[in-house]
């Protein structure tokens, strides 16, 4: 259960709306279902009041949204953030992406946020209604009673391997603050590094060749900002259609995981997306934990104005070769 | 690509412009041998290949690719190759980390001054590829021929 509720949220947004100190408020709605919860922006209170959400399947991060919302929007635009989102708005700032003069920020505490693949392994499929309390109700069509889910048994995998509850950028923040922790994200690299190559090439090969580009993963991802990507340029040899061989599907993500390693938050927005249950956060965090092994530690984000890994050097920088070899 | 039954690797060397080509032309002035799968494309400086450059050599049918530049410090645009360093690096061990067989890339730094190092290089590499076989990982069947 999340710490502060929606109609915290909603009071608050509706106060700054009213005094006039935000135009437009970013926040989630409920869509097809109840556990497929929505991006919106908000105009006034009564929408507000209508339709804002604020429960264990409000996953999106909104930093992405700043873009377009600060652009279209006369006045400030008010964004709830929760901890992870508050490393992709910084790294945002850093590459100049948005106005901050034209954003209020809010950190909001996070409990972690719900996957509903692991819902529907504890409740069964044809799920009819969820309700979000002390523990997720959910009934289905085939249950005659709710079932009731623990939040901490259904985490999504980036809410499991959290790496902080500490919000590292807002205006102001609506209950208490978390510490960075010391998550055991780089585990399961470290597994597939100790594989051979035979294994670690059927692992991958096993995920990538279910990939259908959809891009879902581009599009999500509040490090990938170009507004014309090499994706949708037909000459690029990984334009957008769904890949023709192994190899179409090797290069689709070799390069999208390498144009954001650096800036990449490990905010886990790919894969909480990819419909086809790719884990592209092994993808990213390989290239993190080896920048990490040796550049020195980076979190993208952590800081505004930082430099990534990749746009810099040292004079004595590991050979190629040997960053290889340290791993045996 | 088999010859006469023997396999016969197809190898990229993508050489930046101040040193390693010179080095190649060095090589050649001075008559040392390299053999002839080897693949030169010219870049103004190594900093120039963009990862795409060494995953399009292998979809086009290589079997082994090495960037060559200038030693660190070097570098006619002073730092180019200390980017490079680090990016290949990153590919190199993603590539890797993809079941890619880690003997297929390399990374040498070649001066103007070093023709016997450019060769040499190149018929070490060569070897190497040779003995792995051709590539199978990152092939592309409609380039083949
Ligand atoms: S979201 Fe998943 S299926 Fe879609 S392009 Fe990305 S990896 Fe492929
Ligand atoms: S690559 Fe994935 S984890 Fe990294 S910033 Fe983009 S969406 Fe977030
Ligand atoms: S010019 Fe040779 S590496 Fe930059």
């Amino acid at each position: 259960m999340q710490k502060v509720t929606a109609s915290q949220l909603i009071d608050r947004a509706a106060a700054l709306l009213s005094d006039g100190s935000v135009s437009a408020v970013l926040g989630w709605k409920q869509g097809e279902f109840d556990y497929d919860i929505t991006p919106a922006v908000f105009a006034d209170e009564q929408a507000l009041r209508d339709a804002f959400v604020w429960n264990d399947f409000c996953g999106a991060n909104f930093s992405k949204y700043l873009l377009k919302a600060t652009k279209k929007v006369d006045g400030k635009v008010l964004v709830f953030l929760k901890p992870c989102d508050t490393y992709s708005f910084n790294q945002l700032l850093t590459e100049h992406r948005f106005d901050r003069d034209k954003v209020y920020a809010i950190g909001i505490p996070c409990e972690g946020m719900a996957d509903i693949d692991k819902v529907k392994a504890q409740s069964g499929d044809g799920i009819v209604s969820i309700a979000c309390g002390e523990t997720i109700q959910v009934t289905t069509l085939y249950n005659d009673a709710p079932v009731s889910v623990e939040l901490a048994d259904v985490l999504e995998e980036r809410c499991a391997n959290c790496k902080s509850k500490k919000h590292v950028a807002y205006d102001e923040l609506l209950g208490d603050e978390g510490d960075v922790l010391d998550s055991a994200r780089f585990d399961e690299v470290a597994q597939l590094e100790a594989m051979t190559p035979d294994e670690r090439f059927a692992f991958w090969q096993e995920h990538l060749s279910r990939c259908i580009r959809c891009n879902a993963c581009r599009d999500v991802c509040p490090a990938c900002t170009c507004e014309k990507c090499v994706f949708d340029n037909p000459a690029s040899g990984v334009e957008n259609k769904a890949p023709a061989n192994e190899f179409e599907e090797k290069m689709f993500h070799i390069i999208r995981a390498f144009h954001v390693a650096g800036r990449c938050t490990d905010c886990g927005e790919c894969s909480r997306v990819c419909p086809q249950n790719i884990p592209l956060h092994l993808l990213n965090r390989k290239f993190i934990k080896d920048m990490n092994d040796n550049y020195g530690e980076y979190q993208a984000g952590a800081e505004v104005g930082s430099r990534a890994p990749l746009v810099d050097f040292t004079l004595d920088d590991p050979e190629a070769a040997d960053v290889l070899d340290r791993r045996g | 690509m088999q010859v006469n039954g023997e396999f016969k690797p197809l190898i990229v060397a993508f050489c930046c412009n101040w040193c390693s080509y010179a080095g190649a032309d060095l090589a050649g002035n001075n008559r040392l041998n390299y053999p002839a799968e080897v693949k030169i494309i010219r870049v103004p400086c190594s900093c120039r290949v963009n990862p795409t450059f060494i995953l399009r050599a292998f979809q086009r049918g290589a079997d082994g690719v090495i960037l060559c530049g200038c030693h660190p410090g070097d570098c006619h645009y002073t730092s180019g190759n200390y980017y490079t360093r680090r990016r290949m690096a990153m590919l190199f061990s993603m590539l890797d980390y993809l079941g890619i067989e880690r003997e297929r890339t390399r990374v040498e730094w070649v001066s103007a001054a070093e023709g016997a190092k450019f060769a040499a290089t190149m018929n070490d590499f060569v070897a190497q590829v040779t003995a792995l076989g051709e590539n199978k990982r990152l092939e592309d069947l409609r380039c083949k021929k």
